[in-house]
């Protein structure tokens, strides 16, 4: 690992490996070649180094997806990237209807090795077509396994892993966190220790005060674990509120199991994520703690989202949109009390 | 550019083989006894027939190989059949009985076989088609991606997306058309601005329009064309000018009689008959009571038993 790499390097890196490794894996999107490398660079020297694998194509996202099924089915590992995650609603027939149920609809199970990758999210001011957390629109869809890129997690395993998992997934990558470092070892801001919970390629990060019984737990996807570590440690250091933090890799299927034990200690639990309220991810991890820990939730689970809202451009407005680190640390406060 | 075909010889063709004929009337009694059993109630959910369709696939059959990736649509009974002339295997899926190809979870419209896939979706076939054709042009596999659609599908944005692909790789992409110009209820007239060639032209891909329904014809035409998707790795559109002498479904045909009556007399079964009505009925016969005893079979089998996970 390299000293103070950015999240999105170590990603890049990531899909560098798995392109060597593996030679029936294929990255497939827009823009994708060098020297541009992506919208994000994510992709930078990916082309330059696998010619015949890396595919720019036109600017068709429910082609991108469908190619890559076809790559897929005839016995290839194809990763798809978005360029932005709002656009991966253009895909939504060939993921669902067809990566998805290939798996399972022919009477047998079919293998679908797939990865679709998708930059999310806001605080660019990018506005409300290339800023949104599309996650909650593909809960819920049998063999559609969903992740979220943390600055915590090693992407070089998590990346192999879905590679190697047989069943189509998405990757949600928030796109602030591409120039973000990643966690180097040593405690968190400072605070937090760091330990994995849960099985390798996609563990838990669990971060938690020494010694010290949490009063809170906060659930929190790759996307908002710096916001939930700033008001974390806020709450500790003015209020004397301790907070265990988990970030976990795999969003859905998701299992809250792993939580029980936490929960049991706090009682008190909060989910987070930058997707407006409705139908969301956190409402299903709620759900599956009110059935897995009843009887130690001393609070009903609450819910922290972004506004019931588009994202607006104007980066002020866009502010008042999003969940913050400042809103977050209201919330908890108030659930802590 | 569109391509011109071997004129048919004026001379007489030569009869066509028993497996052809086998084949053309194998589907027909296929269809017809399933829409039998609907009348009868033996059947749930929708099934789309091919009848008067049916001599398309058996046409291509021979042009292609077991290793060539076929994409059906909603109307493959036919497809499958003149592939893998497996009745029982299909009414057993279509009536979720045991020896169902798929486990009766597939049904009419979802079936998966070696390198034989079928999907309820438009259109969605055509970008998988040409991934599939991506992977043998890399692998080095003289293998083309077959894909059969409607005229209907070309309202889909995604067949226009797949073309514009596979034109600019080079991709062995054969797309089939089974034009017979009615979209469930809804007509070409009604559906299509402009031709199926025109929009092969746009994107510069080759367009062939087959009006024959004269297996023999067709082969002659369609062999050295198939050959230049193959190896020279030029997509294709074939796009055969066709009827549909049933209903959409079941019971759905709102065409005038006329319409219906017009389409009849294209039908090929009546054509081929009169070439030789003696062996044609001797055929016809034969599979008549072959499908009979397909059907009398499955349907006695038990249900195939539900394995979700």
């Amino acid at each position: 690992m390299k000293r103070n790499e950015r999240v999105g390097e170590n990603l890049n890196q990531a899909l560098h490996r798995v392109m060597e490794s593996h030679e029936d894996v294929y990255l497939i999107g827009e823009d994708v070649l060098d020297p541009y490398g992506g919208a994000f660079n994510i992709t930078k020297g990916l082309s330059d180094r696998f010619a015949d694998r890396v595919l720019t194509t036109p600017i068709s996202e429910n082609a991108i997806l469908g190619v890559a099924n076809g790559l897929a089915l005839t016995g290839n590992k194809p990763i798809a990237e978005m360029m932005f995650g709002d656009f991966i609603t253009l895909a939504f027939d060939q993921i669902v209807n067809f990566s998805a149920k290939s798996v399972s609809m022919y009477g047998a199970t079919h293998l679908m090795h797939l990865v679709v990758r998708c930059p999310v999210g806001g605080r660019r001011g990018y506005g409300p077509t290339h800023s949104q957390s599309p996650q909650k629109h593909f809960l819920g869809v049998p063999d559609l396994h969903l992740f979220e890129l943390s600055p915590f997690h090693d992407n070089a395993k998590v990346v192999e892993g879905m590679v190697e998992l047989g069943k189509p997934c998405i990757f949600f990558e928030d796109k602030v966190l591409y120039t973000e470092r990643r966690h180097q070892g040593g405690p968190v801001a400072d605070l937090f220790s760091l330990e994995f919970t849960g099985e390798d390629p996609f563990p838990v990060a669990r971060l938690f005060i020494e010694d010290t019984d949490p009063d809170l737990v906060v659930v929190a996807p790759g996307g908002l674990a710096q916001r939930a570590v700033d008001a974390a440690r806020e709450l500790f250091l003015e209020h004397e509120i301790a907070c265990e933090i988990h970030v976990p890799s795999a969003l859905y299927p998701f299992d809250a199991r792993l939580l029980a034990e936490p929960v049991a200690r706090a009682g008190r639990v909060c989910v987070v994520e930058d997707a407006p309220p409705g139908g969301s991810w956190g409402a299903e991890v709620a759900h599956q703690l009110y059935s897995t820990c009843w009887d130690s939730l001393r609070a009903p689970v609450r819910l922290v989202h972004s506004a019931d809202s588009v994202i607006p451009t104007a980066l002020h407005l866009e502010r008042d949109v999003l969940v913050s680190s400042e809103s977050l640390g209201l919330a908890l406060k108030e659930l802590a009390q | 550019m569109t391509l011109t075909g071997q004129a048919p010889s004026g001379t007489a063709p030569a009869a066509l083989g028993d497996s052809d004929l086998t084949s053309l009337l194998m589907i027909r009694h296929f269809e017809w006894k399933l829409l039998d059993l609907f009348a009868e109630g033996k059947l749930n959910g929708t099934t789309h027939t091919c009848l008067g369709q049916e001599y398309v696939p058996v046409s291509l059959n021979p042009l292609l190989t077991s290793g060539d990736f076929l994409f059906s649509n909603h109307r493959g009974h036919g497809h499958y059949l003149a592939r893998f002339a497996d009745p029982a295997g299909l009414l057993a899926e279509i009536t979720g009985r045991e020896g169902a190809v798929c486990g009766g979870v597939g049904g009419s419209q979802h079936i998966f076989r070696d390198s034989y896939l079928s999907t309820g979706i438009q259109g969605e076939s055509l970008p998988v088609a040409a991934g599939a054709a991506l992977h043998f042009k890399r692998a080095g596999l003289p293998h083309v991606a077959v894909v059969y659609i409607g005229d209907g599908t070309w309202g889909e944005g995604s067949v226009y997306e797949a073309l514009n692909i596979a034109r600019l790789w080079e991709l062995p992409l054969l797309v089939v058309v089974e034009n017979n110009g009615i979209s469930q209820t809804t007509p070409g007239s009604v559906n299509m601005a402009g031709t199926v060639a025109g929009r092969a032209r746009a994107f510069d891909v080759d367009h062939h329009r087959v009006t024959s329904n004269d297996v023999r014809h067709i082969r002659a035409e369609l062999a050295p064309l198939i050959d230049r998707v193959r190896h020279q790795h030029q997509p294709l559109v074939v796009e055969f000018d066709t009827v549909r002498l049933g209903p959409h479904s079941k019971g759905d045909d709102t065409r005038p009689a006329r319409e219906i009556e017009a389409a009849r007399a294209r039908d090929w079964y009546a054509a081929l008959r009169a070439e030789d009505p003696e062996r044609f009925d001797r055929h016809d016969q034969e599979q008549r009571e072959l499908i009979a005893g397909v059907a009398a079979d499955v349907l006695a089998r038990p249900l195939v038993a539900g394995e979700t996970a």
